[in-house]
């Protein structure tokens, strides 16, 4: 049954890509029930073939399978493929990143049913938006499968750009919306900035490895890990070094790092669902699966992980922090993304891969849950996003309100809950590491627990207790979500609560990943960290650091915004916090130093060299000054071309007499 | 059948007598008869270009198709024929978008359409003589030749400013020209003969080298264009009607390209080595700089004219990637990818620029306006026209699964072999070209409909429809399976490569 693994990975791949372009192309024929049976229906196939690989995978034994699909072109010998390499690691993304997709798919259904609302009144764009929406949502899933399944970096960079492409286009979804058209530009200028180190990476390993194939540059790697690469005279960087900074700066972009992260709190202008599933679950965390996949590669360089991990703990902190000064529910939940993305990528660079991929999977379940949860009350609150004018939310939503405890739970890792074992082995992983920064990862991540329970509780008790202090229009028709939106809520709540429980023994501890990612010995911090059964981690969680400054931030939290819900305010006015709060509510001022040096600088950069260079240099002095001094010499030409016979005659004659003169000397 | 056929004489003399009825048959009012004609010549000249490529051995680098005459006897002027790897594709691409432009200026030109349609199809056969031409003397005469008709295009049929630029055109190209035809006698004196493959073989001192590189370099720069010679640009594209910017952009800046190739590589290897840190530095100050200058441009077509410029650049780059990657590796492997890549880079220029100067066309005249800041919200009112807007947006900000990928991706590759910094400069069209052309989409296609004008706009027609769904399936095709276009230059480049690893300078000399 294993031959036909081939054929099966290839329908994983295609089924939602057929239904994206018949949803796409087709959406007005078949109408609005046609394109979402056809989406729906790629997704699933995919979801469940993907969930056949995994078994055999797991449980039955399969060798991993690395295999080519065509050849995308051969120059100079040097071959580009299409191919699939399909291991543990990889079967465990393909799983989630299709079950999210088919949960926010059905989801999409409810969500977006009253879409021509959102366009203006006319807009032929508005007519099949709700078809196209779901040929972009399989579309994604399409190209992120590609981008999981790749076993070459060419393939990894073509899903990596198709998805930010998608992104884009889902991002800027409402397309009559200014910030929303904004925001869409901005993510994918700001992913470009990263894809551009991500591709001299690329290029790096083509020069160095003489292939683009995962498996040989890993098979090779180990041979060049003393090789030397001269950026600028006089110094000489490490090739595996150089080649893991450029490949992770492409990770920076796609999965938010300081500082470029700054698109993914804008991208929050797109529709929820594309914001559970593109900007939380699923693409935002292609730069943890793409450092995990290139785990031969990180571990030859110390250099890099410490690169790694400091920009992981700076984002884990600080954007954390953000997310305390928040009043759109969205935001919070993007700013959460951020730090936990940060959270993920300390695992890595303290070499703990598995712990940052297994905390990608618990966070894809749990954070689309938020974001679904989140949705269900914007849909509630007819698209009011703003925190202060809820409250009480709980009697109105049941399901919604109890699987958004679960996800909070599940954030701030509550034990039991799956966020626990995923976010707990990080922080354990981080405290055993000796890499340089790990002391200060470790600080960031402690620290970060707190934060984390601070503003997902505050979230908490803003949206669903408390005062209801929405307009009296608004509260009449709060109601339950339909159950198109409850039910994927309710899938997702699953997994957030039982997932951690279920495989952190294998996956993090165990031997799941051991075809897929390499350790060397001497940074393997997860076997240090003494983990005997998942039982045995919940009863420790109980007594760490942890689980009491993640209770502390919960009852901050209840004391802030349930008890004395006059405090805020006045803590915000206090002098030192003050200015720190200023400063949290301009973004630590990312968005305004690049809108100047960027944004200004770069047109102002362009006009000066169109208007110096191209205008007034070249065109004005080299190319009319050329032809002015041709019409100035012709017109001085011209004086002697009179007309007068007897000038030409003269001329004439003066010219024959020079020309005699000169014969008669010679 | 068609081994016995003269196809590249068919290819040229068809469009060209072609264009001549077209003319004729022009009398009629509407020129119904004579539209008909020219896309009935136009799609015979394409079928006949089809059996180039299927017939085309691959596994050779040798001169295909080849055909021989005497023309001028006495001095040793033959009309001479053939293709290899490097100037098939170009005769396809050629063909593929003279029939577009045929169909584009369908119901747009309303004034004088025979003569139109009829200088399109002339210089179809004047370009395709170029690319095919092995005799330097013939090359010279269809490379002359080939301005007039483009002259007349953007002269007559030409926006408000059009006597400017035609006159800054014409005598930029001619004055690059006149530098060739030196070289060209000089070379005719060394080597007693105008046959290119003749002067490939012919060894030359250093210091000629040097003269014969930049006569070349003159003219072909101009063409391609490359800075600082590349300002004829930007005025010829926004004067010119829409067919008139497509072949501009499409095929007459390869012609250059297909120049560097065909003379100046293989001739002068020497020179070519010797001056390689010049054109790298042109190609990425094209990148770079222009990237820049495209970014605060207000006239779409200028904008794209700009992007032209600095997408040539990856062309140019890759063809002088060569010597620099020796100097670091010391081996020419990686070349071939660099050259390949420009050529590969070429062809996805061809459809990818034409359908963007094809796309502003669209909104052009509809609206009669170019300016960016006239447009805004256009998805409300076109959104399948919008829909092949975006799609090339992103091929032009080189996105992969797109034609405009594929090149720029190879040269980076080749050039990191090099140097680091200039893969660097390179790959910074990744965020210059996306920032370019995905903030004009914003500000024309996106956001609110701000003007009454653009409310009133309607989607394409199925005309319209055709013509940018053809080019988004290239673009898309060789975007996910460049292969078969590979496969077609590979041979020829690695001969290419081999032929310029080899110093020229005659043993002994200086």
């Amino acid at each position: 049954m294993f031959d036909s693994i081939q054929d099966i990975s290839l329908y994983i791949v295609l089924a939602p890509l057929i239904g994206a372009i018949i949803a796409g192309l087709f959406g007005g024929q078949i109408g609005r029930v046609g394109a979402h049976t056809v989406a729906i229906l790629g997704v699933a196939i995919s979801f469940v073939l993907s969930a056949l690989v995994f078994k055999w995978m797991v449980f039955d034994g399969m060798e991993p399978q690395n295999f080519s699909v065509y050849t995308w072109l051969v120059s100079e010998g040097i071959r580009f493929e299409i191919g699939f390499l399909i291991d543990e690691l990889t079967a465990m993304m393909m799983v989630v990143v299709t079950f999210v997709s088919l949960m926010v798919h059905i989801y999409t259904v409810g969500y977006m049913s009253h879409d021509e609302e959102n366009w203006p009144a006319g807009s032929k764009a508005g007519t099949n938006s709700y078809q196209r929406f779901f040929s972009y949502l399989s579309l994604f899933t399409f190209s992120m499968l590609m981008l999981v399944m790749a076993n070459n970096f060419l393939q990894l960079f073509f899903g990596w750009e198709a998805v930010g492409l998608v992104s884009y286009l889902l991002i800027g979804f409402w397309s009559s919306r200014e910030s929303a058209v904004f925001a869409n530009m901005k993510a994918f200028l700001v992913n470009r900035v990263g894809d551009f180190g991500f591709l001299l990476g690329i290029a790096a390993v083509l020069m160095y490895f003489g292939t683009l194939d995962y498996a040989s540059v890993f098979n090779a790697v180990e041979h060049h890990k003393d090789m030397t690469i001269t950026i600028w005279p006089g110094s000489e960087w490490n090739i595996i070094t150089v080649i893991g900074i450029l490949l992770f700066i492409g990770a920076m972009g796609k999965s938010a790092q300081v500082p470029l992260h700054v698109w993914l709190p804008d991208s929050m202008e797109g529709p929820t669902p594309i914001s559970a599933l593109i900007h939380a679950a699923t693409m935002v965390t292609a730069g943890i699966f793409m450092v995990a996949r290139m785990s031969p590669v990180y571990e030859l360089s110390e250099v890099a992980l410490s690169f790694v991990l400091v920009i992981g703990a700076i984002t884990a902190l600080f954007m954390g922090l953000l997310g305390l000064v928040q009043h759109d529910i969205k935001r919070v939940v993007a700013y959460s993304t951020l730090s936990q993305l940060g959270y993920m990528t300390v695992a890595l660079g303290v070499s703990a891969y598995a712990a940052g991929v297994f905390h990608l999977m618990t966070h894809a379940f749990f954070k689309a849950l938020l974001f679904l949860a989140a949705g269900s009350v914007i849909i509630a609150m007819h698209h009011k996003q703003d925190m202060r004018e809820m409250g009480g939310l709980r009697k109105y939503m049941p399901i919604t309100w109890l699987t958004s405890l679960i996800g909070s739970l599940a954030l701030i890792g509550a034990p039991g809950f799956s966020g626990f074992f995923s976010k707990d082995s990080i922080i354990e992983a981080v405290g055993h590491s000796t890499i340089p920064g790990a002391g200060f990862a470790y600080f960031a991540v402690l620290a970060g627990v707190f934060i984390t329970a601070l503003y997902s509780f505050r979230m908490y008790f803003l949206v669903f207790h408390g005062k209801e202090r929405m307009d009296e229009h608004t509260r009449s028709h709060l109601h339950e979500s339909p159950r198109v939106v409850t039910v994927p809520l309710i899938l997702l709540a699953i997994p957030s609560v039982f997932i951690g429980w279920a495989y952190v023994g294998d996956m993090v501890f165990g031997d799941f990943f051991i075809n897929a990612i390499t350790v060397l010995p001497e940074h393997d911090v997860l076997s240090e960290v003494g983990f005997t059964s998942a039982f045995g981690m919940l009863l420790h969680g109980f007594v760490t650091a942890p689980f009491w400054l993640a209770l502390a931030g919960v009852g901050v939290a209840y004391y802030l915004y349930m008890v004395r819900t006059d405090l805020p305010a006045k803590i915000v006015q206090l002098p030192v916090i003050k200015t720190l709060y200023a400063i949290l509510q301009r973004n630590y001022g990312f968005d305004a130093f690049n809108n100047l040096v960027f944004g200004r600088g770069s047109r102002g950069l362009g006009t000066g060299l169109w208007k110096g260079g191209d205008t007034m240099l070249i065109d004005g002095l080299l190319v009319n000054g050329t032809a002015r001094l041709v019409g100035w010499f012709s017109s001085v030409l011209r004086r002697v071309q009179s007309g007068y016979l007897y000038h030409y005659a003269f001329a004439m004659i003066i010219g024959l007499l020079v020309l005699f003169g000169l014969f008669v000397v010679a | 059948m068609f081994a016995d056929l003269p196809l590249l004489s068919l290819l040229i003399w068809v469009p060209i007598i072609g264009g001549l009825l077209v003319m004729l048959a022009g009398s009629g009012r509407t020129g119904l008869e004579a539209k008909v004609l020219a896309l009935l010549v136009s799609l015979l000249t394409f079928a006949l270009s089809i059996p180039l490529f299927t017939g085309f051995d691959t596994g050779t680098a040798a001169m295909q198709f080849t055909e021989f005459k005497p023309w001028i006897a006495a001095f040793g002027i033959n009309y001479h024929l053939g293709v290899d790897g490097i100037s098939m594709p170009l005769i396809v691409l050629t063909t593929f978008t003279t029939v577009l432009v045929v169909i584009a200026g369908w119901e747009v030109i309303k004034n004088k359409p025979a003569q139109y349609m009829a200088a399109f199809l002339i210089m179809e056969g004047l370009m395709i003589g170029v690319f095919s031409a092995l005799d330097a003397m013939l090359f010279y005469v269809f490379w002359e030749a080939m301005l007039i008709p483009m002259f007349i295009v953007i002269g007559i049929w030409g926006g408000a400013n059009r006597v400017y630029a035609t006159i800054k055109f014409f005598l930029y190209t001619f004055l690059g020209s006149v530098f060739m035809l030196v070289a060209l006698l000089w070379l005719y004196g060394q080597a007693d003969s105008f046959a290119i493959l003749d002067f490939h073989a012919l060894p030359i001192s250093a210091t000629a080298q040097i003269w014969i590189f930049l006569a070349f370099l003159v003219a072909f720069a101009v063409k391609v264009p490359m800075w600082p010679v590349h300002t004829w640009l930007p005025d010829a594209h926004v004067q010119a009607p829409t067919g008139g910017s497509v072949i501009l952009a499409a095929i007459m800046l390869k012609l250059g390209a297909y120049g560097f190739l065909r003379f100046s590589l293989p001739i002068t290897p020497d020179a070519s080595q010797t001056l390689d840190w010049l054109m790298i530095g042109l190609s990425l100050i094209a990148v770079a700089y222009i990237g820049f200058v495209a970014l605060v441009q207000r006239d779409m077509k200028k904008l794209i004219a700009y992007s032209s410029i600095s997408h040539m650049g990856f062309v140019t780059l890759g063809f002088f990637i060569p010597w620099a990657i020796a100097a670091n590796t010391g081996s020419f492997s990686g070349a071939g990818l660099g050259i390949s890549g420009g050529m590969v880079q070429m062809i996805s220029h061809g459809f990818v620029s034409a359908a963007m100067f094809l796309a502003v066309g669209v909104m052009y005249d509809r609206m009669h306006s170019r300016e960016i800041n006239d447009y805004g919200g256009v998805v409300h009112v076109m959104p399948k026209f919008a829909g092949f807007m975006v799609l090339f947006a992103m091929a032009n900000a080189g996105l992969p699964g797109t034609a405009g990928f594929v090149g720029e991706f190879m040269v980076i590759l080749a050039a990191f072999q090099a140097n680091f910094w200039i893969a660097f400069v390179a790959a910074s069209t990744l965020i210059l070209g996306a920032a370019y052309t995905l903030w004009m989409v914003k500000r024309v296609i996106y956001g609110e409909i701000r003007n009454q004008k653009v409310a009133a706009l309607k989607d394409i027609n199925p005309r319209e429809f055709l013509i940018l769904g053809v080019l988004a399936f290239m673009v898309i095709l060789l975007g996910v399976w460049p292969a078969p276009l590979l496969e077609v230059m590979d041979v020829t480049v690695q001969q290419l490569v081999e032929h310029i690893s080899v110093s020229k300078v005659p043993a002994g000399a200086m």
